[in-house]
């Protein structure tokens, strides 16, 4: 009984008041971001869908004034998109299988994992500008080659980060069994490793695509824009982002309704891509 | 004889396939290797012509070809300030509410929804800033505030002007709602990383779910919450799109934050393709230099405290 009597009460009162305070607060934060997020979802949506119809994907974007589509911006964001990662994934995957199986006494992994990681959140306006400086500026035009290897540049340290984290997910003990077999060690990597990883290099090379296909600060000084149908990527390219920008900062109605139609479709399919990922790692377990 | 040759060819194979992958792991050094030596002669003419009062310049004149930094520094480090100020407390607050307080059954899902969030592209955020927020915010909230913050002394001269919805304030706020459900999954991550025999040893004597975090989540993860706040931090100072929309695009130097100004990434998304003359394009591409040692400082120290908490992790477990 003493002991119990020796139990400051207030004390007791001022911490317990101190925690349900600062827990009242996390509750009213996390409501505080999702309001945001979740107004802004909720105006997409709304205003996506009412000016989302067929002719969004059949009609070439209308010049002022007159009605029209983003069918060529669609086409030529895929286009770009694809040449991208086309680019990027081979390199990315071959530097994520040197980090992951050359790189044990080797001091410059390190450095070009760090370096890696800082080119994952360099801003994306930074390679355009990058790119501009090598491709824009000696080709004396803009070009959807340009654009592509701007996003490759983008979803290059992506495709490097998460094939090294995969591949170090297969035991060492598959790597010995291979070798006691008497494979050569790229057999072992081709043969049997990246095997064993498919599943996450894929999922890699997924994200990479969705983190890309909204990308447009590069976009902006490489591929451009095109009104029209584009028959190269030694050209200005039509793409979903520019054309957003553009039309959105646009005075015409009819430009900005189309940039929230395009805004949906671009929301959608990069979540459409990410759910695609989390369900196909969830299997992969 | 041919299991003979066929080791030789497995060897020379060996050799090609490592050197390759060698080749393409370099590739990555010599990627951020030659961005710094492109901007560098990209931005020599203006570095040259400028001098290093090109960073402390205010003035930015096409007209004149008389340019300066010092606006879109400004509204870089201001924008993102503000965009901290708002981001860090409420994803910090996301993160304890996942981690901690939140019912199982809603768990997975919450923490689903903001990393899928986390992935919507920023030009989304930045239209509905301007076309949604802007107005909004120009209508309702602008007035309120330069009548009552406008009003008080020293601060006062920050949050006075006309409301026009747009501006470094704006662009600011954005920037924060973006910047939320990236930093919410990393600090979510890291509290995570606390190992459960910690946390349960600290209630079973009697802590309060406030305590637990105060004395046991942050210490622990201390380093790793600065490095992902460093992260975050280098995400809103590169953001272009959030911020093109909404901030205004005018080069003049405004003690309010209710005015329009720029940040170095609009800057470049507004003037780049329209940029004529040597110098005018030079100075841009300064601008992007001065952007990516800024960034690439940040970084550097979130990657540097973000592998320590690893290191740590790695020797208490």
């Amino acid at each position: 009984m003493n002991g119990l009597r020796n139990i400051d009460v207030n004390l007791y009162r001022k911490r317990r008041i101190v925690n349900f305070l600062i827990l009242t607060c996390s509750i009213l934060t996390t409501l505080f971001g999702l309001f945001w997020l979740v107004w802004l979802l909720a105006t997409l949506f709304f205003h996506g869908f009412r000016y989302l119809d067929l002719s969004v994907f059949t009609q070439p974007t209308p010049p002022p004034g007159e009605s029209g589509g983003l069918a060529n911006a669609i086409a030529g964001s895929v286009l770009i998109t694809f040449m991208g990662v086309f680019l990027g994934a081979p390199i990315g995957v071959l530097a994520g299988t040197f980090l992951s199986e050359y790189s044990i006494r080797s001091r410059i992994a390190p450095v070009i994992r760090f370096v890696n990681d800082v080119l994952l959140s360099a801003p994306s306006i930074i390679l355009g500008v990058f790119v501009y400086e090598i491709v824009v500026v000696p080709t004396g035009h803009f070009s959807g080659w340009a654009g592509s290897l701007a996003l490759a540049l983008i979803a290059l340290p992506i495709i490097v980060r998460t094939t090294e984290d995969m591949l170090k997910l297969v035991p060492n003990t598959v790597r010995e069994a291979a070798c006691a077999l008497g494979a050569p060690r790229w057999k072992v990597t081709v043969a049997i490793i990246y095997r064993a990883a498919k599943a996450g290099i894929l999922t890699g090379i997924l994200l990479a695509i969705a983190r890309i296909s909204g990308e447009t600060a590069p976009l902006l000084f490489t591929a451009l824009n095109n009104q029209f149908w584009s028959s190269s990527l030694n050209e200005p390219v039509a793409n979903l982002p520019v054309v957003i920008f553009q039309f959105a900062m646009s005075p015409y109605e009819d430009w900005q309704n189309l940039a929230w139609a395009g805004a949906l479709l671009i929301t959608i399919s990069v979540l459409m891509l990410n759910i695609i990922v989390r369900t196909f790692l969830r299997t992969g377990k | 004889m041919s299991i003979v040759r066929s080791g030789i060819r497995g060897r020379i194979l060996d050799v090609v396939f490592a050197n390759g992958t060698r080749i393409c792991a370099f590739l990555v050094l010599l990627i951020i290797v030659a961005i710094m030596v492109s901007l560098l002669i990209g931005a020599w003419p203006a570095l040259k012509k400028f001098g290093p009062s090109f960073i402390i310049s205010k003035e930015w004149n096409p007209v004149t070809e008389q340019f300066g930094a010092l606006v879109a520094i400004y509204g870089t480090v201001v924008t993102s300030i503000i965009a901290m100020l708002i981001g860090v407390p409420v994803s910090f607050g996301i993160a304890i509410f996942i981690t901690e307080l939140c019912p199982a059954w809603l768990k997975q899902p919450i923490a689903t929804a903001i990393e899928l969030l986390a992935a919507i592209p920023s030009i989304i955020y930045g239209m509905w800033g301007l076309f949604v927020f802007a107005p909004f915010f120009g209508d309702h909230i602008e007035p309120w505030i330069s009548d009552t913050l406008g009003r008080l002394p020293v601060i006062g001269p920050l949050f006075s002007g006309p409301p026009l919805g747009i501006g470094v304030l704006t662009a600011g706020i954005i920037l924060g709602i973006m910047v939320i459900p990236f930093m919410a999954s990393v600090f979510r991550d890291l509290f995570e990383v606390v190992p459960p025999v910690l946390k349960e040893s600290a209630y079973g004597i009697g802590a309060t779910t406030w305590e637990v975090i105060k004395k046991i989540v942050l210490p622990y993860t201390k380093v790793g919450v600065v490095g992902a706040i460093m992260l975050g931090l280098g995400r809103a100072l590169g953001e272009t799109m959030a911020v093109t929309f909404v901030i205004g695009n005018a080069d003049r130097l405004e003690t309010s934050l209710l005015m329009p100004g720029n940040t170095i990434s609009s800057s470049l998304a507004n003037q780049f393709t329209e940029a004529v003359g040597e110098i005018y394009t030079s100075s841009l591409i300064a601008l992007g230099l001065i952007l990516f040692f800024l960034t690439f400082m940040v970084l550097a120290l979130a990657k540097y405290l973000l592998i320590r908490l690893t290191l740590k992790e790695g020797v208490r477990t």
